[in-house]
C-alpha cells in the first residue's frame, strides 16, 4: 500500500483563486493534528483567511498571526509568511554576519532584493518551509499557497536561482531545498478546483506542468463546494414535464419548487462536463467535496470538509471509488 | 433607494473592475463594455488581463491579443463600437521601452538585458504597472469613449492603484544609487568594487547573490534610470487620471464570506482613497424564487415523511414533487447562505447589482448579451432617460 496524503511531510495547497485553497490547507492541517501529529500549517501570501478558517472571524481581528508559529489547538501550529523575517532568520543562522542584527529593518534592502533578483522572494519563502521540513519541528507542513498563476515560479524558484546566479551563497545553498522538494515521498501538492469551467482548466493546465516542467509530484486534486447532488437525470425529465403541465398562476408554489429543482439541474449540468474532464485527466487520488451549507463559518466549515478528505484521502484506492455522482 | 448602473455611469469615460478572483470580473467587464456599446455609448474599449478561452470565443474572436481589435455587436447603435485587447505584460513592456527610451541604442541594450525579461516578466507588481500604463496610454490617445479595465489578480487587488507611484519610488531609491555607485563612478571598477564590497550592504548582497549578478543589475538599472523622469511624470498623470470623477470603480463579488469580505475592504479603502465607488456588482445570486415562503413550506412538506400524501396526484406524481422539493430545499440552503453573507455588508454603496445566477451559456455572443442585459438594461434605461426628460425634477 502507498502512503497516503497525510504521510507526507510538506504540502503545499493550490488551486484557481476563490476555489476554497484555504480552507482545504486548513482541513488538511485541522486532520493530522486531530489524529495526533504535530502540524505547522502557514498562509503563504497575508489575507488572514487561515486563522478565520481555524477559529473564527472574532480571532483573526484581535490578534492575527504572525511569522513566529502559535499552536491554535493542540498540536496545530499557524504561521504567516513574512519573506523579509523568513531572510533575516535565514542570515542570521547562516551567515554569521555580526552586522546583521544592527541593520534593523531590512525592508529598503529587501524590496530592492526581491524586486531586482526574481525569485528572491519566492526562494526565502519555500526555503522557511523547506527548512521546517528538514529540522524536523514539525511531523507535517501545510503550506497554503498562492494561486496556480503563481505556484510555478514558487516551485521553480531555487532552479531559476541557480540559473540566473553564477556563485553566491543562495546558489550553494538551494540544492537540500530542491532535494526536499524533489522526493515525492516527502512533498507533494494539492490541487484544489470546483466543478466549474476555469478553475478545472486551472487545475488540469496545473496539473500537465507539474508533471513535465516541474520535479515536484502532485498528490492529490480536491473538487470543492460540489453543488447537492439531489437530483439525477431521470428525475430531471419527470420534473421537466412536470413543470410543463403546472400552471404557475394557479399552484405558484408548486410551480416555484419545480423551477428551483430545475435550476439545480441546470447549474449540475453545466458543470458535469469540466468535472468529467478533470476526471480524464487526473487519475490520481482525488475528493469530492459537497458545499457546506446552512450558514456555517470559520472552523466548522474546516472541519466539515476535513472530514471529507480523510474519508476520501486517508487510504489509497482506486480512483474509480473516489468518483461518486456529481 | 438604489439607482442602476446606467445612471452611475453618466459622463464616465473609464471603469475599473476589481474584485477577489474567481467571482466573474473579467466576464463582468466584458458583459459592461457589451452592454455600453448596446446603450450607445460610442467606441467603448475593454482591456481584459487574463480572459478565458471562452470569452474569446464568445466575442469571435480567434484569441485576444495585445493589439485592440473590434468585435461585431449585432443591433449596435449607429458610432457605438466593442473593442477589446488582452493585456500582454511582456509585449507592452517592449512598447514601453521602444517609445520611452531615449536613444536607440539605450533602446536595445534595454531589450537585449538578460534581466529585463525576467524583471517584467516574473515580479508580479510589473502586471500591475503595466496595466496602469496601458490604461493611461490608451486614455491619453482619446480613442474611445470609455474604457473598461479589468485589474490584474494579485496578493491585494488594489495593489495596482500604486503600482505606478511605487515603480517611480523604485527608480528614485537612495539603495538603487548606492548599488550603481560604482558602475556610475565607472573608470577603476573592480578597485571600486573592491573598496565597497567592505560596506555591509555590498558584504551582505555579494554574499548572497554574487558580485556578477550584482553588476548585471546595476547595469539594468542603469539603463532603465534614463527612462526615469517619464515613469515619473506617468505615474502623477496616471494619480489624476483615477482621482477624476469620470472614472469609477466598480467592486465585483459574489454572495461566499470571503470574496464579500474582500469587496467590504475594497470599497473602504476606495473611500479611504478618495475615489469613486460606480457601483457592488453582486454576481451570480441565487433567484426570489428560493425565498418565495409558499414554495419552501410545501417543500417542507412534501419531503416529511410524516405529513399525508395529496390523494388527488398519483404516485408517480408524488414520486418527482418528492425529488424536485429535495432539490428545491438543497438549493434553497445555499440561497439562505447567501442572504446571511449578504446582510452583513455594512455601507453598501448606491448602485448594487444583483446579477441573478443563470447557467451561462458563453457560446456566442448571445450568451454575454444576456449577461450585459441583466447588468445593464437597456430597455429600462431608454424609458426612464425618456421620462426624466419629459418631468425635469
Amino acid at each position: 500500500m502507498t502512503p497516503d496524503l497525510f504521510d507526507r511531510r510538506l504540502l503545499i495547497v493550490t488551486g484557481k483563486g476563490g476555489v476554497g485553497k484555504t480552507t482545504v490547507a486548513a482541513a488538511i492541517a485541522w486532520h493530522a493534528a486531530s489524529s495526533g501529529k504535530r502540524v505547522l500549517v502557514c498562509e503563504l501570501d497575508a489575507k488572514g483567511d487561515l486563522l478565520g478558517a481555524l477559529t473564527g472571524a472574532d480571532a483573526v481581528r484581535s490578534r492575527p498571526l504572525a511569522f513566529e508559529p502559535r499552536e491554535v489547538h493542540p498540536r496545530l501550529h499557524a504561521m504567516v509568511m513574512d519573506p523579509e523575517a523568513s531572510l533575516k532568520e535565514y542570515l542570521k543562522l547562516n551567515l554569521r554576519i555580526p552586522f546583521v542584527g544592527r541593520i534593523g529593518s531590512l525592508s529598503k534592502a529587501f524590496d530592492f532584493l526581491a524586486n531586482a533578483a526574481p525569485g528572491v522572494r519566492e526562494i526565502v519563502t519555500i526555503g522557511k518551509l523547506a527548512y521546517e521540513v528538514r529540522e524536523r519541528h514539525y511531523d507535517l507542513v501545510v503550506a497554503d499557497a498562492p494561486s496556480t498563476g503563481h505556484i510555478v515560479g514558487l516551485l521553480r524558484a531555487p532552479e531559476a536561482i541557480n540559473e540566473l546566479v553564477g556563485v553566491g551563497l543562495i546558489r550553494s545553498q538551494t540544492r537540500w531545498i530542491i532535494d526536499i522538494l524533489h522526493d515525492a515521498a516527502t512533498t507533494g501538492v494539492v490541487v484544489t478546483t470546483t466543478s466549474e469551467e476555469l478553475p478545472v482548466n486551472e487545475c488540469i493546465e496545473l496539473l500537465g506542468r507539474l508533471r513535465n516542467e516541474l520535479a515536484v509530484a502532485a498528490e492529490a486534486v480536491v473538487v470543492n463546494r460540489l453543488l447537492p447532488q439531489s437530483i439525477v437525470a431521470a428525475d430531471a425529465s419527470a420534473i421537466t414535464r412536470l413543470a410543463g403541465m403546472v400552471d404557475a398562476s394557479s399552484q405558484p408554489a408548486k410551480a416555484k419548487v419545480l423551477a428551483g429543482a430545475l435550476l439545480l439541474d441546470a447549474l449540475s449540468s453545466a458543470r458535469a462536463p469540466h468535472l468529467d474532464r478533470l476526471l480524464a485527466a487526473w487519475k490520481g487520488p482525488l475528493a469530492l467535496v459537497p458545499t457546506v451549507t446552512h450558514r456555517p463559518t470559520g472552523l466548522a466549515v474546516t472541519r466539515a470538509v476535513a472530514q471529507h478528505l480523510a474519508e476520501e484521502l486517508s487510504t489509497s484506492r482506486e480512483p474509480s471509488d473516489a468518483r461518486g455522482p456529481r | 433607494m438604489s439607482v442602476d448602473i446606467a445612471e452611475v455611469l453618466v459622463g464616465v469615460d473609464v471603469v475599473l473592475c476589481c474584485g477577489a478572483g474567481g467571482v466573474g470580473k473579467t466576464t463582468t467587464a466584458a458583459a459592461l463594455g457589451l452592454a455600453a456599446v448596446r446603450a450607445g455609448r460610442g467606441r467603448v474599449l475593454v482591456l481584459t488581463i487574463d480572459p478565458a478561452r471562452r470569452l474569446a470565443d464568445a466575442l469571435g474572436l480567434e484569441s485576444f491579443d495585445n493589439v485592440e481589435t473590434v468585435v461585431g455587436v449585432p443591433d449596435a447603435p449607429a458610432g457605438s463600437e466593442l473593442w477589446v485587447a488582452m493585456l500582454d505584460t511582456s509585449a507592452s513592456w517592449d512598447d514601453l521601452v521602444r517609445t520611452h527610451a531615449p536613444d536607440p541604442i539605450t533602446m536595445e541594450r534595454i531589450l537585449s538585458n538578460q534581466l529585463y525579461r525576467n524583471i517584467t516578466q516574473r515580479f508580479v507588481q510589473s502586471h500591475d504597472y503595466i496595466a496602469m500604463e496601458r490604461l493611461h496610454a490608451v486614455h491619453q490617445s482619446g480613442r474611445y469613449d470609455l474604457i473598461v479595465i479589468d485589474t490584474p489578480p494579485s496578493r491585494n487587488a488594489l495593489d495596482f492603484l500604486d503600482a505606478p507611484s511605487r515603480m517611480a519610488d523604485f527608480f528614485s531609491s537612495s539603495l538603487l544609487k548606492w548599488i550603481t555607485l560604482p558602475y556610475r563612478l565607472g573608470g577603476e571598477r573592480v578597485g571600486r568594487l573592491g573598496y565597497l564590497a567592505s560596506k555591509p550592504f555590498y558584504q551582505v548582497a555579494d554574499r548572497i547573490l554574487g558580485s556578477q549578478f550584482l553588476e548585471d543589475i546595476a547595469e539594468f538599472f542603469l539603463l532603465f534610470q534614463t527612462m526615469y523622469d517619464g515613469f515619473v511624470h506617468r505615474a502623477t498623470d496616471v494619480e489624476r487620471l483615477l482621482h477624476r470623477r469620470s472614472t469609477r470603480f466598480i467592486v465585483v463579488s459574489s454572495l461566499e464570506p470571503a470574496p464579500l469580505q474582500e469587496a467590504e475592504f475594497f470599497l473602504a479603502e476606495l473611500g479611504r482613497r478618495g475615489l469613486s465607488i460606480g457601483a457592488l456588482v453582486l454576481n451570480r445570486v441565487l433567484p426570489d424564487l428560493l425565498f418565495d415562503t409558499d414554495a419552501r413550506r410545501l417543500a417542507s412538506r412534501l419531503v416529511d415523511p410524516s405529513s399525508a400524501d395529496d390523494p388527488n396526484i398519483s404516485a408517480a406524481e408524488r414520486r418527482t414533487m418528492k425529488r424536485a422539493a429535495t432539490a428545491f430545499l438543497d438549493l434553497a440552503a445555499l440561497g439562505d447562505d447567501e442572504r446571511t453573507a449578504r446582510s452583513t455588508l455594512a455601507n453598501p454603496p448606491n448602485c448594487v447589482v444583483e446579477v441573478p445566477l443563470v447557467p451561462l451559456d458563453l457560446q456566442d455572443l448571445g450568451g454575454l448579451v444576456a449577461l450585459a442585459d441583466l447588468l445593464w438594461p437597456v430597455t429600462k434605461t431608454v424609458k426612464r432617460s425618456a421620462r426624466s426628460r419629459k418631468t425635469p425634477s
